[in-house]
């Protein structure tokens, strides 16, 4: 399934679906090494591709381990910095594990870390919601260029891109297969 | 999305269903430890009313706060405007101020539109006139879909002073956008010259209407708007209008077994509905209320956040 492409726009790929599930299981038994055990663990997946991936992690730490980690979905849009340039954009459904997340460690899930602004949003937005004891970050690709003194604490991939580039996530739960593919630049 | 929202007409299906489905995950927040969100930091948003109105504005400036915009109430009485300042001095007065949006009701219909010429920001119509509310159609709309899971296809009755009401005209446009059929039930008296061209049927007959309703929403009857000299033209008697019009425990069982009664508010215990069916499970009078704070925190947000600061200097 090749997308359509002018003379001058390259796609490379740069994770295959058999590389992405190796790489959420890395990162499934990172978090396990890190968390001792996932105690007290919350996965809270930032939309679109952040909640299917927080769901994988916790099917992977549970097939490791048969440890229960719940998940939810973390809506940053209301707390955006960026709705006056791009306009307002319709809200994603937040949904946060029975229990809270007082004195919890939520881990926030997310496809691709780039500016860092999506994830100060998070920061924002948990902080109205609760009060975790520790807040820590896995995403599937940093593709760098940060404009926030924002890291994560669990990488799949580091793909250094320019700025030019298009880091594009697919999900078979959102879009039918896995792929991981760098668009745009010049060959 | 579209920058002022004057009438309800203005909305396409979809933009319509966007404010919904934005006002049902906004409804979600409001049980939060922290109801209040950061999305309008900075805006100003102005409440200019003309007339009185302690439910619309108290649920504008409760819309406006949760989404943290600065909220100024401007009231006719003890401002400038009693001193005679026209609404174009007042629009100036505004603009200066930095009003990023302004909710106005006004006694004339058509100000808002006025008011949309002269200033830059956004300009929500709160009410004019007996011309359109349509916030209030939204959140009517919002409660019979969550009431009933749907808007497409149901059977909405709109009884009572059509001719005075705006809820009345805002609700028709919207609901027939939605895919609704409105019966409008009134007294010939009641119905405003025209009525033919709205998209709904009319009937003069409330007991053969409310077997095939879902909805039955009823109106206040506004004496404020009927003047001494013209009361008796319109109807006989109060106590003849609410026999023939006002709705009793006895006509609520006409109805289906799922339909809803609703009002806009204020309600006139006795004239148009009895407190028995004000007060029944069947009546979705408190749940417009509350909704309504989300819808029009909906609206404040898809109105506001998509206009540039920069844009506008």
């Amino acid at each position: 399934m090749a997308y359509p492409q002018t003379e001058r726009e390259v796609s490379k790929i740069i994770l295959s679906a058999p590389d992405i599930s190796r790489t959420v299981d890395r990162i499934a038994h990172q978090i396990l090494e890190k968390t001792e055990g996932a105690r007290d663990a919350i996965l809270l997946g930032i939309p679109t591709r952040g909640v299917p991936l927080a769901r994988r992690l916790a099917a992977r730490i549970h097939a490791f381990e048969e440890i229960i980690v719940p998940t939810g979905v973390l809506d940053v849009t209301l707390y955006r910095d960026d709705l006056s340039l791009r306009g307002a954009r319709a809200l994603g459904h937040t949904d946060i594990p029975a229990g809270g997340l007082d004195g919890k460690r939520v881990i926030l899930v997310d496809d691709v870390l780039f500016s860092g602004r999506t994830v100060r949003a998070a920061l924002d937005a948990l902080q109205d919601l609760g009060r975790p004891r520790i807040v820590q970050l896995a995403v599937l690709v940093d593709r760098g260029h940060r404009e926030l003194p924002i890291r994560a604490d669990y990488v799949g991939k580091n793909i250094p891109t320019s700025l030019a580039e298009n880091v594009r996530v697919r999900l078979a739960e959102v879009d039918g297969d896995d792929q991981v593919k760098i668009l745009g630049g010049t060959a | 999305m579209i920058k002022h929202l004057l009438s309800a007409g203005d909305l396409s299906a979809d933009q319509a269903g966007l404010v919904l489905d934005t006002a049902a995950e906004l409804a979600s927040l409001a049980g939060r430890e922290v109801k209040k969100l950061p999305t309008l930091r900075g805006r100003t948003v102005v409440n200019l009313f003309y007339e009185d109105s302690t439910r619309t504005r108290t649920s504008f400036e409760v819309a406006a706060k949760r989404l943290s915009a600065d909220v100024i109430n401007f009231s006719a009485k003890g401002s400038s405007v009693s001193k005679g300042e026209s609404l174009k001095d007042t629009a100036w007065t505004l603009q200066a101020m930095g009003a990023d949006a302004v909710v106005v009701r006004h006694g004339a219909s058509g100000a808002p539109y006025q008011l949309a010429k002269w200033l830059d920001g956004s300009v929500v119509n709160a009410g004019d006139g007996t011309h359109e509310h349509p916030t209030q159609a939204l959140l009517d709309a919002y409660t019979m879909r969550s009431r009933l899971g749907r808007l497409a296809g149901l059977n909405v009755a709109i009884v009572g002073d059509v001719l005075h009401s705006r809820v009345a005209r805002s609700n028709v446009l919207l609901l027939h956008t939605l895919g609704a059929k409105v019966t409008l039930v009134a007294p010939p008296t009641l119905l405003p010259i025209g009525v033919e061209a709205w998209p709904a049927r009319t009937s003069y007959d409330l007991d053969s209407v409310l077997p095939d309703s879902d909805v039955v929403m009823m109106l206040r009857v506004q004496r404020e708007r009927l003047s001494d000299g013209w009361k008796d033209s319109f109807f006989p008697s109060e106590r003849e209008y609410a026999r023939r019009y006002g709705l009793d425990a006895a006509r609520v069982r006409r109805m289906p077994e799922h339909a809803i009664v609703m009002h806009p508010g204020p309600m006139i215990r006795g004239m148009e509905i009895t407190a028995e069916v004000a007060d029944s499970a069947r009546s979705a009078i408190v749940e417009q209320v509350a909704n309504g704070v989300s819808v029009r925190m909906a609206v404040l947000y898809l109105l506001l956040s998509g206009t540039n600061v920069g844009e506008r200097a």
